[in-house]
C-alpha cells in the first residue's frame, strides 16, 4: 500500500461513487446546522417532498443571530427572532436534535461539535459554514458548505467534490512565552495570504504543532479558511483521544477503545507526498495584530502600519491604500500607538475555556481602561458553566468586562452586539473585513491575551513584554 | 433547480479590487432572509449607500450589466450563499475574474452563474476595454468555453465538465444522487455510527 497522507486515507475511505472526470460522491459523516444557512435548504427538502436522510448524523443549534443578553427576554429583532422561530419549526418538523438556548450542547456550532464528541478523528464533517475548517483539529475532514449543499447533504448525505490538491505546512521547535496559536495563524496567513491555500486542503504538523493542546489546534484549524483553503487537518494523537473519552454522544469502555485505536490510524504514513510544503520556525512568531481589511493584512506588534507604496504591484498597493483609509490608520504608525474602543473575546477562534482563562490571567486585579468597553462571550453553555466554575466570570466583572451568554455574537454582528461606525476593536474573531463587525466597524484581530492587555491598557501592547501599568 | 444556462451576451460592469469578500458582497443584516430571492437590495449593500457614492452599480451606464469583472480572490470569506443569490436577483450571470474562493465559486455553479477564469493579463484586457467603450458587451459561449466581444478580442476559459454539463443541462444534483442510493447504502451497512445517541 503506498504511502498516503491524512487527507488521502480519509477521504478515499468517504467515496461512495466516482467517474473520471467526474467530482467524487463523498459521504458526510456529521452535518451541523444553524439558523443562518439552513432556511432554505429545509424549503428546497420541503417542495421536493424530501426528508433527512440521516437524522442520527444531523445535529442543529442556534448561535449567529441569537443575543447574548438575558435570554429569557423576548428577541427584539425581528428578523432573527423569525430566523430563529424558523430553525425550531423546521427541526420540529424534520425531527433534528437541536441544542436549544440554554441546553448544554448549545453553542456556537464549531464549539459544540468537538465538545459533544460528535466531531471525530477520520471523519467527513461539513456545516453551512466557513469555519467548519475548526473541527479538522480533531484529525477530520471539515469544511464549510453553501446553502444549496445543506440542502443535498440533508437529503441524500452526501456531497459531490472535486478533489482538492494537499498542501503541508510544518511549524516546528518552540514557541516563545506570550505567543499563541492565534499567532501562528495569523503569521501563516500573513505569509501565504488570503488565497495562498485556495484549492488545497492543509494538513499542520511538526513539533510545535504537535505541542498545541485541543482547544489551540482548533484555534489554528479555524482559520484555515482565511489562507483560502476550505479545511485544515492536524493529525489525532493521545491528546485527541484523551480530549475526546468521556464526551458526552461517545461510548466508553472497550467501545471508546475500539474507536481510539482506529482514531490513531488516521496519520499521514512515513514518505508521503504532499502537492506543496511550507515549513515554519515556531521561534520566530511574535505576537500578531491586524492592520488592514482581511487577515492576510498582519503584522507584529512590535512593527508599524505598512506603507502601501512598499507594496509589489498596482492593484496590492490600492488595496492597502483602501485598507488604511478604511481602517483610519496613518503608514508607519507603530502598532502599539493604536488606540482602541471595543475589545470582544470569545468566537469559534477563541472562545473556548482555556482563551479565557489566558484572559483573565492578565486581567485578573487590574481594571479595563476608561476608554474601552470590553466583553467576554463564551463559546458554549458548556464553556460559560465550565467557567464560571473556575470563577472566571468574577475576574472579567471585577475588571469591568461584560459577561455574556454563549453566541457568535460580534464575530460578525447579526445581533444586537455590534460595533458603531468608527469604533476600534480588539478581537479574537477570524476576520476584519470591512463592515464585519458592525457598518463602519474598525477590527483588530488578536489573540486572548493580546486582547485582554489591550482592554486594560486601552491601546495595543506587547504582551510578552507589559507589565501591567 | 436551475434552468440550462444558455449563451448569452452581456454588459460587463468593472469591480476593480482585490479580495472582494462575501461580507462585501452581501452584508450580514441580510443573511436574516428566509428565502432565495429578493436580495438585490443588499448587494455591495455598504459600497453602494456611502455619501456620494460612486460605485459601479450606482452608475446609471452599468444598470443593466449581467456580467460583472473582478480582480483576484473574488468570493472570499464567509459560505454565505447569499452572496450569489444576491448576484443573481441583481440579474448577474457570470462574473469574470482571474481567481475565485472555492466556496464562493460551488456556489455559483449550483445556482446556475458562470465562474469564468481568465489569465491577469486577459482580464485586465476587459478592463481597459470598459473604460474605452460605453456599453461594452461580451458574449459568453459555454460549450466552446470562450468570451468575445465585437471588436475582435476573444479568450477561452477552463471549467470542469461536470459542472458544465450541469449548468447547460440544468440538472438537479440531489435526483442525479440518488440514482447512486445503492451504493450510498453498501457505505452505510459497513460505517455505523459511532455515537451513543
Amino acid at each position: 500500500m503506498a504511502a498516503q497522507t491524512l487527507f488521502e486515507k480519509i477521504w478515499n475511505s468517504h467515496v461512495v461513487h466516482e467517474s473520471p472526470g467526474e467530482p467524487a460522491l463523498l459521504y458526510i459523516d456529521l452535518h451541523l446546522i444553524h439558523e443562518v444557512t439552513s432556511p432554505q435548504a429545509f424549503e428546497g427538502l420541503a417542495i421536493a417532498g424530501r426528508k433527512i436522510r440521516r437524522l442520527d448524523r444531523t445535529f442543529a443549534t442556534l448561535d449567529h443571530n441569537i443575543p447574548t443578553t438575558d435570554r429569557s427576554l423576548p428577541i427584539t429583532d425581528l428578523d432573527s427572532k423569525a430566523q430563529i422561530d424558523m430553525m425550531r419549526q423546521n427541526c420540529r418538523d424534520f425531527g433534528v436534535r437541536l441544542f436549544d438556548l440554554g441546553e448544554i450542547g448549545q453553542g456556537i456550532v464549531h464549539v459544540i461539535g468537538p465538545e459533544l464528541g460528535l466531531s471525530q478523528p477520520g471523519m467527513t464533517i461539513v456545516c453551512g459554514d466557513s469555519h467548519t475548517a475548526t473541527h479538522g483539529a480533531v484529525g477530520a475532514l471539515a469544511f464549510g458548505i453553501g446553502t444549496s449543499e445543506v440542502e443535498h447533504v440533508l437529503a441524500t448525505q452526501c456531497l459531490w467534490q472535486a478533489r482538492p490538491k494537499t498542501m503541508e505546512i510544518r511549524v516546528d521547535g518552540k514557541l516563545g512565552l506570550g505567543v499563541t496559536a492565534k499567532d501562528i495563524i495569523l503569521g501563516i496567513i500573513g505569509r501565504i495570504t488570503t488565497d495562498g491555500g485556495t484549492g488545497h486542503v492543509i494538513e499542520y504538523r511538526g513539533t510545535a504543532i504537535e505541542a498545541l493542546s485541543m482547544d489551540e489546534r482548533m484555534t489554528v484549524c479555524n482559520m484555515t479558511i482565511e489562507g483560502g483553503a476550505r479545511a485544515g487537518m492536524i493529525a489525532a494523537d493521545h491528546k485527541t483521544v484523551d480530549y475526546l473519552r468521556g464526551r458526552r454522544y461517545l461510548p466508553s469502555g472497550a467501545e471508546f477503545d475500539r474507536l481510539a485505536a482506529q482514531w490513531l490510524t488516521y496519520r499521514t504514513d512515513e514518505g508521503a507526498k504532499f502537492d506543496r510544503s511550507i515549513a515554519f520556525d515556531a521561534a520566530a512568531f511574535a505576537p500578531q495584530v491586524t492592520w488592514g481589511t482581511n487577515p492576510g493584512m498582519v503584522t507584529e506588534v512590535t512593527s508599524k502600519v505598512p506603507d502601501p507604496s512598499s507594496f509589489a504591484d498596482a492593484t496590492s498597493r490600492r488595496a492597502a491604500e483602501l485598507a488604511l483609509e478604511y481602517m483610519a490608520l496613518a503608514p508607519g504608525t507603530p502598532i502599539t500607538d493604536v488606540k482602541i474602543d471595543r475589545v470582544f473575546i470569545g468566537s469559534c477562534t477563541n472562545g473556548r475555556v482555556s482563551d479565557l482563562q489566558a484572559a483573565a490571567e492578565i486581567v485578573k486585579g487590574r481594571r479595563v481602561a476608561s476608554t474601552v468597553h470590553a466583553m467576554v462571550v463564551p463559546g458554549s453553555q458548556l464553556v460559560k458553566n465550565e467557567a464560571e466554575k473556575l470563577g472566571l466570570d468574577r475576574v472579567f466583572r471585577e475588571a469591568g468586562f461584560e459577561w455574556r451568554e454563549a453566541g457568535c455574537s460580534m464575530c460578525l454582528g447579526m445581533n444586537p452586539d455590534i460595533l458603531q461606525p468608527g469604533e476600534r476593536c480588539a478581537s479574537t474573531s477570524n476576520r476584519n473585513f470591512e463592515g464585519r463587525q458592525g457598518k463602519g466597524g474598525r477590527t483588530h484581530l488578536v489573540s486572548p491575551i493580546m486582547a485582554a492587555a489591550a482592554a486594560v491598557a486601552g491601546h495595543f501592547v506587547d504582551v510578552r513584554e507589559w507589565a501591567g501599568k | 433547480m436551475i434552468k440550462p444556462l444558455k449563451n448569452f451576451t452581456g454588459l460587463v460592469a468593472p469591480l476593480d479590487r482585490l479580495n472582494v469578500d462575501t461580507d462585501q458582497i452581501i452584508p450580514k443584516q441580510f443573511l436574516k432572509a428566509v428565502v432565495r430571492s429578493g436580495l438585490a437590495k443588499g448587494l455591495f449593500y455598504d459600497w453602494r449607500n456611502q455619501p456620494d457614492s460612486q460605485f459601479v452599480l450606482n452608475q446609471p451606464r452599468f444598470e443593466k450589466a449581467t456580467i460583472l469583472v473582478a480582480r483576484a480572490n473574488f468570493g472570499c470569506g464567509s459560505s454565505r450563499e447569499h452572496a450569489v443569490w444576491a448576484l443573481a436577483d441583481f440579474g448577474f450571470k457570470a462574473v469574470i475574474a482571474p481567481s475565485f474562493a472555492d466556496i464562493f465559486k460551488n456556489n455559483c455553479l449550483k445556482n446556475g452563474i458562470l465562474t469564468i477564469i481568465l489569465k491577469p493579463e486577459e482580464t485586465e484586457a476587459v478592463f481597459e476595454a470598459i473604460k474605452s467603450h460605453q456599453d461594452y458587451r461580451i458574449a459568453v459561449d459555454l460549450p466552446a468555453q470562450t468570451v468575445t466581444d465585437e471588436f475582435g478580442w476573444s479568450a477561452h476559459f477552463d471549467i470542469d465538465p461536470f459542472p458544465k454539463r450541469c449548468l447547460l443541462e440544468g440538472l438537479d444534483d440531489i435526483a442525479l444522487t440518488l440514482m447512486q442510493d445503492e451504493k450510498i447504502k453498501v457505505h452505510e451497512s459497513a460505517h455505523p455510527v459511532p455515537y451513543k445517541l
